[in-house]
């Protein structure tokens, strides 16, 4: 027998089950703490998923319960429930699932997360997954114990039966394994799910931990996320080979009519005018297209300008809940937010969206903290290997009052940035779903979005920084300045000085200072004005006297109220810029105080603003 | 010193400026010269250093210059109604506890009611005593073959500065102005820094022998002490040398005799004497009499860099003897000399500098 010969015979198939048997790691379960929370957040994520596709407000129960080495992992949800016959797969058979073959976001894809969890649980436990599932209070809840046969990738069950249960519907899983129970850090059940909480706010999440204690991650809306919707993929940025296989396997029998209904974005005018561009009759069968005629369609599609994607195969978080979760789970003393426009990497739309907390407890001299999500999936493990992490070592965070560390990195300051990404296709680095690939769309993506919040957050420190100085303007005019006044009188005993000038000058104020000297039975008034403020003021002034006015320069309008008269002068006044009103009257006239009209009062020195 | 109704006119102006300035609109200020390093430049007119032309102002635009205006002002109060008008006097420490009850205007150190105090000087061209503000630190002693009349408040007392008086000498009182010089049989007057020294001199009759007035510094020299040696130099016509410890600190003292401190550098033409010439210990004098030594420590060696960039030591001579001094890395102290005798100093080491400096 030949070698090669030889060689074939012991050529055979591998199991998915096997392969991942053998290499756990890739699915995240590579130490003891991670994976039990791994299996959490795979269940939690099904949980999630099911809850939103039947329209339920998530309710999740989650216990940990520890017996020597073994923990056990429960995790129960008020979901739909799985029906009895897919049961056994859906946990006991990896890359089975719902969602692979849809253009649609949803936290789980491919189908390996929880039975990778079964699998595990049964390498390190040798015990079998039990499931309790039950799809409406008319019927009966179903009982199994599960095991994956490894060679063939295929569920074992090892028992089966009705049973009652209280629910109304919903399913629970029980995992044991090895594991090992941490809390304190971020990389923990505790911490994963807080992280969930944050961008799932309309799920309520109760985490029963080893020793008793009790945390609730209550929900803060009572409104479910935006169903998301399977759309048929994008044009932009489709590879040839993917083109080539639809025009293959397509059922239509005219290009246009493909063209039209395998992509979304295209409707019959672009259809038409994609073809014309690539030199093709519209009417032609979509599968008698060559290798050279397929390249040429898809320079066309690079020529002609698509609209975006529908967003309704998305479901963002919504600015206002980004908000509302990082309220719920941080003191903060400010929130920054923003959702960026739908884009597309290789046919695949997505969306990123951006929160920044600032203040509160933050820690001041510390790292920045990083929430990572993808389709709000929080992503604990392998940050430095993330897209978002990389995007915002790029910024330099110092023109947005953060502080970067000498040759950049991860900014320091009291401030927690939230990235989401939304898409019907994460593009993970690895099967483990740690972290986000660089690829340059979602880059560009999220740099816009972290820039964003980062000029919100810049806008916000100015103004508190205008504020503290007005603050202390005030103390200086408010408490010092009065007393300076007062002391000087005591000690030269003289009139206390009016501060008045000197307030409107530290303030930036509109000073207006009148001043009346007596003779020959009439009042000569002098009214000076002063812009010390550093914009350009439009305002009328306005004196009411108990007669008209005589001599007066420049000269007011006059009009008669009841039995006074309201002289009133325009003024325009440049920042800096000092006028002064003069006129005369007897002196019995009687007059009020000077008013000012169109300006804010807190401006005004010397006049009533009306 | 000037009468205290002239005392109460400056320091009513300093307040009269301030009330105009609110009654013109003008935001109250008060324009100083800035007390620093940078800002000191040699008189040729007097032959001292005094302040430049850089000035701070103190203005209310700000929280902390506001609030030094009304301490200013509470200042000038205390000054005027309780001192000057009842002849009564507070040391400067009393002046900060005095602020206890100022609410705002509370001091919150001594060094800040003292800067104001100094303030205070430079803006009325008066000095303390005018306001009758006394330093807590007593004056140094003298002895010598001098004779001299103090003005106390309990009468006039008249002794010699040798005969009638104990081993520590005569001690200079805060107000040196109260006293008047009679006779004297003097050649020179030596200022030693540290009492080890001034009482071996006196032990050897160190003043006797070379016709010498012994004033002991105590460390840095309080203003009485540097004004009574400038007073010396000025009425009796006697040259003036100074011995202090081998070491950066010991240049500022001399320094702050012969050419101003740079924080009182206000009242430089009042308490510096120009001709002061420094005897020793100089750093040449370490190799010159291989005296011992310790070692300069990190402190040591960053003030005599900081000499050498400070504009009072930018003489050849000076440069010279720090350059060796940082090269050498040591210092020596006044009572070094001990090592080779207790007569060296007085038999050896004096008569030698003071003839290299033509004084005998």
């Amino acid at each position: 027998m030949e070698i090669a010969e030889e060689l074939a015979r012991q050529q055979k198939a591998i199991s998915v089950a096997e392969f991942f048997e053998k290499n756990r790691q890739i699915l995240g379960f590579d130490s003891a703490p991670r994976a039990l929370i791994t299996v959490v957040k795979e269940a939690v994520d099904n949980s999630l998923d099911a809850c939103e596709e039947a329209g339920i407000l998530p309710d999740i129960f989650v216990q940990i319960k520890r017996d020597g080495d073994y923990y056990q992992a429960i995790v129960e949800d008020n979901g739909p429930g799985i029906v009895s016959a897919e049961i056994p797969r859906v946990f006991a058979k990896l890359l089975y699932g719902s969602r692979f073959h849809t253009l649609r976001q949803s936290r789980g894809q491919q189908g390996i997360g929880i039975s990778a969890g079964v699998l595990y649980s049964q390498l390190t436990s040798g015990k079998p997954t039990r499931v309790v599932s039950k799809i409406g209070p008319g019927h009966p809840a179903y009982y199994f114990e599960l095991t994956i046969n490894t060679s063939q990738n295929e569920p074992e069950i090892l028992k089966a039966e009705e049973i009652e249960w209280e629910r109304p519907r919903g399913t629970r899983v029980e995992l044991e394994m090895e594991g090992s129970y941490v809390r304190s850090r971020r990389q923990s059940v505790y911490g994963s799910l807080k992280s969930a909480a944050i961008v799932n706010p309309h799920a309520r999440i109760t985490l029963v931990e080893p020793d008793g204690n009790v945390e609730v991650f209550e929900r803060a809306t009572d409104a479910l996320p935006k169903k998301a919707y399977a759309i048929q993929p994008h044009p932009a940025g489709i590879e040839l080979g993917e083109l080539i296989k639809l025009l293959r396997y397509t059922e239509k029998k005219k290009l246009r009519v493909f063209l039209k209904e395998t992509f979304s974005s295209i409707g019959a005018i672009t259809a038409q005018e994609l073809c014309s561009l690539s030199g093709q009759d519209p009417e032609r069968a979509p599968g008698s297209l060559n290798h050279e005629e397929a390249k040429k369609l898809l320079s066309a599609f690079k020529q002609i300008k698509v609209k975006s994607p529908p967003v309704d195969c998305l479901s963002p978080i919504g600015e206002e809940l980004v908000k509302a979760g990082l309220e719920k789970e941080y003191r903060l003393d400010f929130i920054a937010t923003c959702s960026r426009p739908v884009s597309v990497y290789s046919g695949n739309p997505f969306l990123v969206e951006v929160g920044l907390g600032y203040g509160g407890e933050l820690e001041r001299e510390g790292r920045v903290e990083i929430l990572r999500f993808a389709n709000r999936v929080p992503l604990i493990y392998q940050q430095g290997a993330c897209a978002v992490t990389h995007a915002l070592e790029n910024i330099s965070w110092k023109s947005y009052s953060l502080s970067s560390p000498a040759g950049g990195g991860i900014p320091v300051g009291p401030a927690v940035l939230l990235v989401h990404l939304a898409s019907t296709n994460i593009p993970f680095t690895s099967e483990s779903k740690d972290a986000i690939a660089d690829v340059p769309e979602i880059l560009a993506e999220i740099d816009l979005g972290l820039k964003e919040v980062g000029r919100k957050l810049r806008r916000y420190l100015s103004r508190q920084s205008l504020l503290k100085e007005r603050r202390e303007k005030e103390e200086i005019i408010k408490k010092i300045l009065p007393r300076i006044a007062r002391k000087l009188s005591e000690v030269l005993e003289k009139e206390e000085p009016d501060i008045g000038p000197v307030v409107a000058k530290i303030m930036g104020n509109l000073l207006v200072k009148r001043a009346i000297t007596q003779e020959n039975g009439l009042a000569s008034v002098r009214i000076d004005v002063e812009n010390h403020s550093d914009l350009h003021r439009r305002f009328k002034l306005h004196e009411v006297l108990s007669c008209r006015a005589e001599s007066a320069d420049p000269l007011p309008k006059v009009i008669p109220i009841g039995d006074a008269y309201d002289h009133h002068w325009k003024m325009s006044m440049a920042p800096g810029e000092r006028v002064t009103l003069c006129y005369q009257m007897p002196s019995e006239a009687r007059l009020l105080q000077p008013v000012v009209e169109g300006v804010e009062e807190e401006i005004v020195t010397g006049a009533k603003v009306i | 010193m000037i009468k205290s109704e002239a005392a109460q006119e400056r320091l009513l102006d300093l307040a009269l400026g301030l009330y105009r300035q609110f009654q013109e609109g003008v935001v109250p200020h008060i324009a100083l010269p800035s007390r620093t390093k940078n800002n000191i430049e040699y008189s040729s007119k007097s032959d001292v250093w005094v302040y430049g032309d850089q000035e701070t102002l103190r203005s209310v635009k700000t929280v902390r210059g506001a609030k030094t205006l009304l301490k200013t002002v509470h200042l000038a109060e205390l000054l005027i109604k309780e001192h000057l008008k009842n002849n009564r006097g507070s040391t400067l420490r009393e002046i900060y506890y005095i602020s206890e009850n100022w609410d705002l205007a509370k001091f919150h150190e001594q060094a800040e009611s003292d800067r104001l105090i100094e303030d205070l000087e430079i803006v009325t061209s008066l000095q303390r005593e005018d306001f009758h503000v006394r330093p807590e630190e007593d004056g140094a002693a003298v002895f010598g073959p001098l004779r001299l009349r103090e003005e106390t408040r309990r009468g006039s007392r008249e002794m010699h500065c040798q005969e009638d008086v104990g081993e520590a000498g005569y001690q200079i009182p805060f107000n040196v102005e109260t006293v008047q010089f009679l006779e004297h049989d003097a050649k020179m007057v030596m200022a030693i820094e540290t009492g080890g020294m001034y009482a071996r001199l006196i032990e050897n009759g160190f003043d006797e022998e070379f016709g010498a007035v012994l004033v002991h510094l105590k460390g840095q020299p309080a203003r009485s002490t540097r004004r009574i040696i400038k007073r010396l130099n000025a009425e009796l016509n006697l040259p003036v040398v100074v011995f202090t410890d081998g070491d950066p600190w010991s240049y500022r003292i001399f320094a702050s005799i012969a050419y101003g401190a740079i924080k009182s550098a206000h009242l430089s033409e009042h308490l510096v004497t120009p001709t002061a010439h420094f005897l020793g210990v100089q750093p040449s004098d370490i190799v010159d009499y291989n005296l011992s030594t310790d070692k300069l420590t990190d402190k040591d060696m960053h003030a005599l860099r900081s000499e050498l960039s400070d504009p009072r030591f930018n003489t050849a001579y000076w440069e010279k003897q720090i350059k060796l001094q940082l090269d050498l890395k040591r210092k020596a102290e006044q009572q070094a000399f001990a090592g080779k005798g207790l007569d060296y100093v007085t038999k050896t080491y004096l008569p030698e500098r003071l003839s290299e400096m033509g004084l005998i």
